[in-house]
This record gives C-alpha cells, sequence and structure tokens, in this order.
C-alpha cells in the first residue's frame, strides 16, 4: 500500500523509516557489483554517536539536581536519588521535546522532498538538548529544533549536503533569538526554590569576563574553590546541560574514537589549538584572562562537548584527512580567541565551529589541489 | 631495475570455501556461451554465425561494429544450439553445443626463433584473428585494447587479492613456457616494460619466473595490492593522453599457445569456491562454461546465489548460467533476502566489517577467522555522511570521495584531474563493500569512465 502506485504511496519513506527501525531489510546486493556488503549502515553509526552521549547526558541529569540543590541551600550528594529525580523532570521533556519536534520536520521533509528519513536526526535531536540550560522553555526547544533542520540543513538538501552543524545552527539561533533565556543567569534549574546567598549561579566564563571588566588580576582567585580546576574537570558546575563535564565528553570522545566513527585528528586538534592560544595569551599576558593558566581553557565551559561531538560531525567538517587537523586546530584557537578578547561572547566553541564549518571546504579545496597538481606534474601533455 | 611495493592501505575479505587445490571430477558441461556483456565497451556487437552453424574453437563468432578487426572467437567445437537476445533484441549469450573431442581452427605455429624475428604487425594479426586479443584490456577506460595504439607499458598482476580467487600459479601450473612465450610477445607492442608483478609474501612461481622479457615487480599488502589498477598507480602511473595495456596471466598464457601451438585454446582451470559449496575445488574446463555440472550435487543449500567472478566484482548468474569470458572462479554465497529484528543495532561478530562502529565486533576475530557472508545489503541507500573511510581502503594517491562526486555531478575537468584515467570499477570496489550510506560506487565509476571516453 505504500509502494509505488499504493494508496498511501505519498508516506512511503515514513512506512521505510518505521519498517527498518523494526527489521533490517531483506535487500540484496544487485547483480553487478559487489555481492555481498559490509555489516555497517548509517543507522548503527549514529546509535553509536548516541551512546557515546549517553555518559553526558546521565552527568547532565545528576548535575542538574545537583546545582539546584546546591543553589536552595540543601546540598545533596552528587548521585543521590533526589538529583537524580529532579534532573529528570527537567532534563527528559527537553529530550522528548527535540526528538518529538526534530523527528516532525524530518518526516514532513522527507514526504515533501521524497527523501528517506536520515537518521542524522538521532545525534541532532540529542545534541540540541545537552547544549541549551536547563531553564530553556520547551517551545525554544521545539522552535529551534526546527530552525536547526530547516535552515541548517533542508534548504541545503538534506543531510549530507549541509554545511552547518545542524545542532549549532539550532543554538546560534537560540543565542541570538532568544538571548535573555540563554545568557545571563539561567544556568541553574530553581523550579519554585529561591536561591541562597552563598550561590552566584554565574559560569566560570562570565566570573572570568568579570574579573577583567572589574579590573581583577587573577582569575583562577576570581573562580575560586567551586570553580577549581577539579570540579571544572569533573562537571560539578552549572552550564547547559550536557557540557558541564569534561571527563564525560572524554568518555564520548574515547567510545567514538575507538569505535571510528569520530575522527580522533579533529578531537586531539581542537584540545592541541585551544591549549597553544591559551599558551600563547599567557606569554601575551595583556590583562587578566589572558593569564588564565591555558589548560583551564580546556575544561572550562563548552570546548570539550564541542570539540568531541560538535566538530566531529563529518558532513560539515573537513573532509580531507590533512585538512582534519587544519580545522581542529582553527576551532580551538578561534575558541580562546573569542573567549579572551571578545567580551560579547563569553563562550566562544559555538561560533568557531559554525564559522570553522564555513571555511572547511575552502580547506578541502587546496589539499584536493594539491592531490591534482601532483597528478598535473606527472603528465607530459 | 625491479621495484618492491608495500601498501599498507586496504581490506582483506576472507570467506569461507576457499578451493582446494585438487581437481574435480565432475563431467565437462554440454553447452558453452560467448557473452557480449563481459566486453566492457562492446556497443554494436555483430554475429558471424547464425544458429545451427557448425564452429570449431578458434572460429569467429562474433565482432563489434565499432573495433571491426577483433574477432571473438568460440571457446570450444560444436554447434550453435541459440543466440538468445534481450531487449531491443539485444544479444545476451551465443550458446555453442560441445563437441565430444574439440577440434581446433589451425593458425600458424612457429617456433621459439622464429617468434623472435617476427613484428608487431605479423603477431597483432594472428591475436586479432585467432580470439586472443579481448585478453588486453587497455587503460584508461578499462575496455578492449585499441589495436592502434602503442602503450607505454603493459601490466601483468600474478595475484589475485580478491575474495576465494583462484590461485593463478595453480589454475597456469602447466603453462610455463605459454606464459613465457606471451610475454615476449607482448614485449613487441611497447617500447616500455612488460611488468609481471608478483606477491612479495609469497615464493614466485617457476610458471611465471621464467619469462625473462618481462620486469618483475614485487608487491605486498591487503587487497587490492593484487589489483593490477593499483600496481600501474605505483610502478608507472597512467597520465592524460597515455595508454597502458593489461593482461591476465591466463590471456598471456592463451596468447603464447596461439602462437607455440597454433591453436585457440580456451582451455582453464576454474575455481567453484564459497561457504556454499560440498566440495570447492578446481574444475578443468573451457572459458565460458556453463556452470549446471559444477554445481550438480555440489550444494550445501539451495537459496544461495551463483556468481560468475569474485564477490566484490563479480556478477551475479543463474543456475543454468555461464561463466563470463575473464572468469576463472564460480563464488557461491548465501542468498541474504531474510529481514533481521533489530539487525541494524544487534551485537555482530561473524558479520565482517571494516568499521567498528557499536556491536561490528569482527576486528576482535583476527586475521584468520573465515567468515560466512550473505548478499544482504546490511542498511538502506543513504547520503554520503561519514567521511575518510574511502582513502582508507583505496591505496593510491586518489580522493575517491571526490572523484566520486566529481563523476555524479558529470564535471568533466574535475575527473580527469581527480585521477578517472587512473582506475577502473574494481580498484573502487572495496569503496562499495564498506560504504556506510551503500553507494553504487562501481556503477558511478563506469559511468565516469563512459563519459569521458565518449564526451
Amino acid at each position: 500500500m505504500f509502494e509505488k502506485g499504493g494508496k498511501l504511496e505519498k508516506l512511503y519513506y515514513l512506512f521505510e523509516a518505521g519498517e527498518t527501525f523494526m527489521f533490517s531489510p531483506s535487500t540484496t546486493a544487485k547483480n553487478t557489483g559487489v555481492q555481498i556488503r559490509d555489516a555497517i549502515d548509517l543507522k548503527r553509526m549514529m546509535m553509536t554517536v548516541v551512546l557515546a552521549m549517553v555518559p553526558c547526558l546521565i552527568w547532565g541529569i545528576f548535575n542538574v539536581g545537583y546545582q539546584h540543590h546546591l543553589a536552595i541551600g540543601e546540598q545533596e550528594a552528587f548521585f543521590s536519588v533526589a538529583n537524580l529525580l529532579f534532573g529528570a523532570r527537567w532534563v527528559l521533556p527537553i529530550v522528548l521535546v527535540s526528538y518529538v519536534a526534530g523527528g516532525l520536520i524530518e518526516g514532513v521533509f522527507a514526504v515533501i522532498r521524497k527523501h528517506p528519513i536520515n537518521e542524522g536526526f538521532l545525534v541532532t535531536g540529542m545534541l540540541i538538548p545537552l547544549i541549551v540550560p536547563p531553564t530553556i522553555p520547551l517551545w525554544q526547544v521545539a522552535m529551534a529544533t526546527i530552525f536547526g533542520v530547516v535552515v541548517g540543513k533542508e534548504i541545503f538538501g538534506g543531510t549530507g549536503m549541509n554545511v552547518l552543524n545542524v545542532a549549532m545552527t539550532a543554538r546560534a539561533f537560540l543565542y541570538f533569538a532568544y538571548p535573555s533565556q540563554i545568557s545571563g543567569e539561567v544556568w541553574t534549574q530553581l523550579a519554585d526554590g529561591t536561591m541562597v546567598d552563598s550561590y552566584s549561579g554565574a559560569t566560570a566564563l562570565a566570573i572570568a569576563q568579570n574579573t577583567v571588566t572589574s579590573g581583577g588580576a587573577d582569575v583562577v582567585a576570581a573562580l575560586g574553590d567551586f570553580f577549581s580546576f577539579d570540579n571544572m574537570l569533573m562537571g560539578y558546575v552549572p552550564g547547559s546541560i550536557g557540557e558541564t563535564s569534561t571527563i564525560a565528553c572524554l568518555i564520548g570522545a574515547l567510545v567514538l574514537v575507538a569505535t571510528g566513527v569520530g575522527s580522533w585528528k579533529i578531537i586531539v586538534s581542537v584540545f592541541a589549538g585551544a591549549l597553544g592560544m591559551g599558551l600563547l595569551f599567557n606569554a601575551a599576558g595583556a590583562n587578566a584572562f589572558m593569564d588564565l593558566p591555558a589548560h583551564y581553557h580546556l575544561v572550562i565551559g563548552g570546548l570539550a562537548f564541542g570539540a568531541v561531538f560538535m566538530a566531529t560531525d563529518p558532513v560539515s567538517a573537513s573532509q580531507t584527512e590533512t585538512g582534519k587537523w587544519i580545522y581542529g586546530l582553527l576551532i580551538g584557537m578561534l575558541t580562546v580567541l573569542i573567549r579572551v578578547v571578545n567580551p560579547a561572547y563569553p563562550e566562544g566553541i559555538m561560533l568557531a565551529v559554525l564559522f570553522m564549518n564555513v571555511f572547511a571546504p575552502l580547506i578541502d579545496f587546496y589539499i584536493v589541489q594539491a592531490n591534482k597538481k601532483r597528478r598535473l606534474a606527472r603528465a607530459t601533455v | 631495475m625491479s621495484k618492491i611495493v608495500k601498501l599498507k592501505k586496504g581490506f582483506d575479505i576472507n570467506l569461507a570455501g576457499k578451493a582446494e587445490k585438487k581437481i574435480s571430477d565432475s563431467p565437462q558441461p554440454e553447452t558453452f556461451a560467448l557473452k557480449p556483456t563481459d566486453f566492457v565497451g562492446m556497443k554494436r556487437p555483430k554475429l558471424l554465425v547464425a544458429e545451427g552453424d557448425n564452429v570449431k574453437a578458434g572460429t569467429p563468432v562474433l565482432y563489434d561494429k565499432m573495433q571491426e578487426n577483433v574477432m571473438f572467437c568460440s571457446p570450444v567445437s560444436g554447434e550453435i544450439v541459440e543466440v538468445k537476445r534481450g531487449a531491443k533484441r539485444k544479444i545476451l549469450e551465443i550458446k555453442i553445443l560441445a563437441d565430444k573431442e574439440v577440434e581446433y581452427e589451425s593458425f600458424t605455429a612457429y617456433t621459439v626463433s622464429d617468434l623472435t624475428n617476427l613484428s608487431r604487425d605479423e603477431v597483432q594479426a594472428q591475436m586479432l584473428k585467432g580470439g586472443v586479443w579481448p585478453n588486453i584490456i587497455q587503460r584508461p577506460y578499462g575496455v578492449v585494447a585499441n589495436e592502434n595504439d602503442t602503450p607505454k607499458a603493459i601490466f601483468v598482476s600474478t595475484f589475485d587479492s580478491h575474495p576465494l580467487a583462484a590461485d593463478l600459479s595453480y589454475t597456469l601450473k602447466d603453462d610455463a613456457e605459454a606464459f613465457k612465450t606471451g610475454i615476449s610477445i607482448l614485449k613487441k607492442f611497447t617500447e616500455g616494460m612488460v611488468h609481471v608483478n608478483h606477491d612479495l609474501k609469497a615464493e614466485v612461481s617457476a610458471v611465471f619466473s621464467a619469462a625473462d622479457a618481462a620486469q618483475h615487480n614485487k608487491v605486498s599488502g591487503p587487497h587490492p595490492a593484487g589489483n593490477v589498477g593499483v600496481q600501474i598507480h605505483h610502478i608507472d602511473p597512467v597520465n592524460k593522453g597515455e595508454v597502458v595495456w593489461t593482461v591476465s596471466p591466463y590471456g598471456v598464457a592463451q596468447i603464447g599457445k596461439l602462437f607455440m601451438n597454433g591453436q585457440y585454446d580456451a582451455s582453464r582451470l576454474v575455481a567453484v569456491a564459497g561457504s556454499e559449496v560440498s566440495a570447492p575445488q578446481y574444475h578443468k574446463t573451457y572459458t565460458g562454461a556453463a556452470i549446471n555440472k559444477m554445481i550438480d550435487g555440489n550444494l550445501k543449500q539451495d537459496n544461495v546465489r551463483f556468481i560468475s567472478g569474485n564477490a566484490l566484482t563479480g556478477e551475479r548468474i543463474h543456475d543454468n548460467g555461464y561463466l563470463g569470458f575473464y572468469s576463472n572462479l564460480l563464488s557461491i554465497l548465501p542468498e541474504g533476502d531474510h529481514a533481521e529484528f533489530l539487525g541494524w543495532i544487534k551485537p555482530k561478530k561473524d558479520t565482517l566489517s571494516f568499521h567498528r562502529a557499536f556491536g561490528l565486533l569482527s576486528f576482535l576475530n583476527g586475521k584468520d577467522k573465515e567468515y560466512v557472508l550473505d548478499t544482504n545489503t546490511n542498511g538502506e541507500p543513504r547520503a554520503f555522511v561519514q567521511t575518510g573511510t574511502f582513502e582508507q581502503v583505496v591505496p593510491m594517491d586518489i580522493y575517491p570521495t571526490y572523484l566520486i562526486k566529481a563523476i555524479m555531478a558529470e564535471d568533466f575537468d574535475n575527473m580527469e584531474a581527480l585521477g578517472i584515467y587512473e582506475i577502473v570499477e574494481e580498484d573502487l570496489a572495496l569503496c562499495e563493500y564498506i560504504d556506510v550510506s551503500k553507494h553504487e560506487v562501481q556503477d558511478i565509476v563506469r559511468e565516469g569512465l563512459e563519459l569521458m571516453q565518449n564526451g
């Protein structure tokens, strides 16, 4: 009935998506060409990424609860049931809305544009909740997801054709369209509790910026014990849901690299670029933020999450192996540059990734051009 | 000045059911066939015989209107029993009912000393007439060589690294002399080298080592190290405007025999292999053999696929079908026409994968594990997403993804600049195998080659 000429022909790709999720299809190789095919398919690849994000999600859920209880002065042990319940209450609806909104819009486009529903949305649907604050209104999550899918992907022809990372596009949309819900004191979900005086609710990057504007001397001192290197490495700090724990991100990185799904070259070079830029600023040392020890940049804010899950998106990243090094290095450097030099944007990774997404084809162009030149140099005519 | 080429990139597909080095006593098939579709680029095949005609081994049966001097000859003597045609009367198979004893058309036989004095034109005339010319494939384009070209070099690969491939030093074990003669004849066509490339990891068989007119090189690495295209790329690459010829070792020996014995000798050893074969062995038969006698009582189950050639580049044939002109292998694999519940996420250890994404555990098995793989596509076609993997299985300085995209966009300049002259389908077959998005890479490559050839 969903086949060509059938009553519901228009909905074929919706049917296909549903069916292939239950059963891998019974199609066999065609008469010529390869007669056997590798066991991999796109669904499995995408699910690998989703699984790699699970540590971040779980940490995020507990951390939302932890920050809440900390803020209202009823501190709980980190992995406590109270933290889990509170976190789940606020995080899971965001995940659900992101998947539903994303799924609907993907479905609509699959029907209109007659292409299969692409599994990339499994990843996007999980990425978006992890990069928004826990206080985000759900309708904004839906809006951002729809914007990300339509403008970031579908207008370019769907998955595989997009220039920009879809999740980062969604976040940039929120950032510029609804700034008051994604910057300032939004990182702690208070529900109906009231914040106690000892809790500030600001992020480490905001504190670092303030140190500069207020003429402070030492960012590390301003960050205090709460934002110690260890705490930020583990992720006991407020921030977007999934990005606070550098350790959780690194577990994800381990999964991506071990499975070969994410490029280790990109991950390593983003960190290297950030560290290098941090050291460069240390050497310059014109203000307090520049003096922040370079390794702090690796654990502050969303750098780790962006390096592991955003920069490695194979479609929007550089596609040549040499290009991946350059692409990653520049993302790392730009992130720290934006953080330290541009006071308007406390976090740089979002803009750095989007910016380099745009430049990735240019990097590849020159790498491929070099290959063409080698070939041409051999020829005599 | 022989060369040693060590390759790292690539991927071996180790299938179960390799042919044992033993010759089966199965009876000779009754019919043989010549299939014009085996010859890539043959545009207007013309028949030289009609149903009911009697032919000898070496009688011209077919030629291409676009290349009128190249004769395609009957592999055996007998009667033309059927000319099978498809849509628009396209010729699909010319079937020959074989005699009990094969009779041969006679061509001129030469002694070794006579051969050295023959000119290119003289040997060429006999090769064109005697049915052995289609053994010569030219690069670029991977089509039967144009007899007016002078290639800059000729390449022969003495090992086949495809899954279940026949062992060429075994299939040609009695043909050392013919191989040597064939090489010395091919040498007349080029001012450059005739390169004979061996597997670095194995002992060079005496079948090939005696051919002293050639330069002997050694190549090591996983598949596609045995592909002659990969070897050309590293030894003497094809540039724009250049022509290189490639010949299979069997083709070389067949050329040699035409001059030594004055006969078009299409006898050959064919491997029948695969996980579904009861007794995977070699069968002594002729080019274009019907497979029915080889599979009679030799199958473990019924739901299988018969492939003329190997699992990466072969062609599916029916159980009453025929092996192709270039094929020395009948692969028999289980048909994968079954859906699998949650097959897209279930952990799989026994399905070979180049990748290590979640649940793909075949990399834990080690290199010696033999796999039973079926023909299921294991997923549906999608847009290109994953990057950097094609490059890992193509041991050439080529960007496969960019080349494939240039072909899809019909971008002639870029196809040329990105190296389309250096490849044929088989060189990118592994890309098609490992592709996450299940593209038909080899079809795309052929499309590109045709675009370049015909403008």
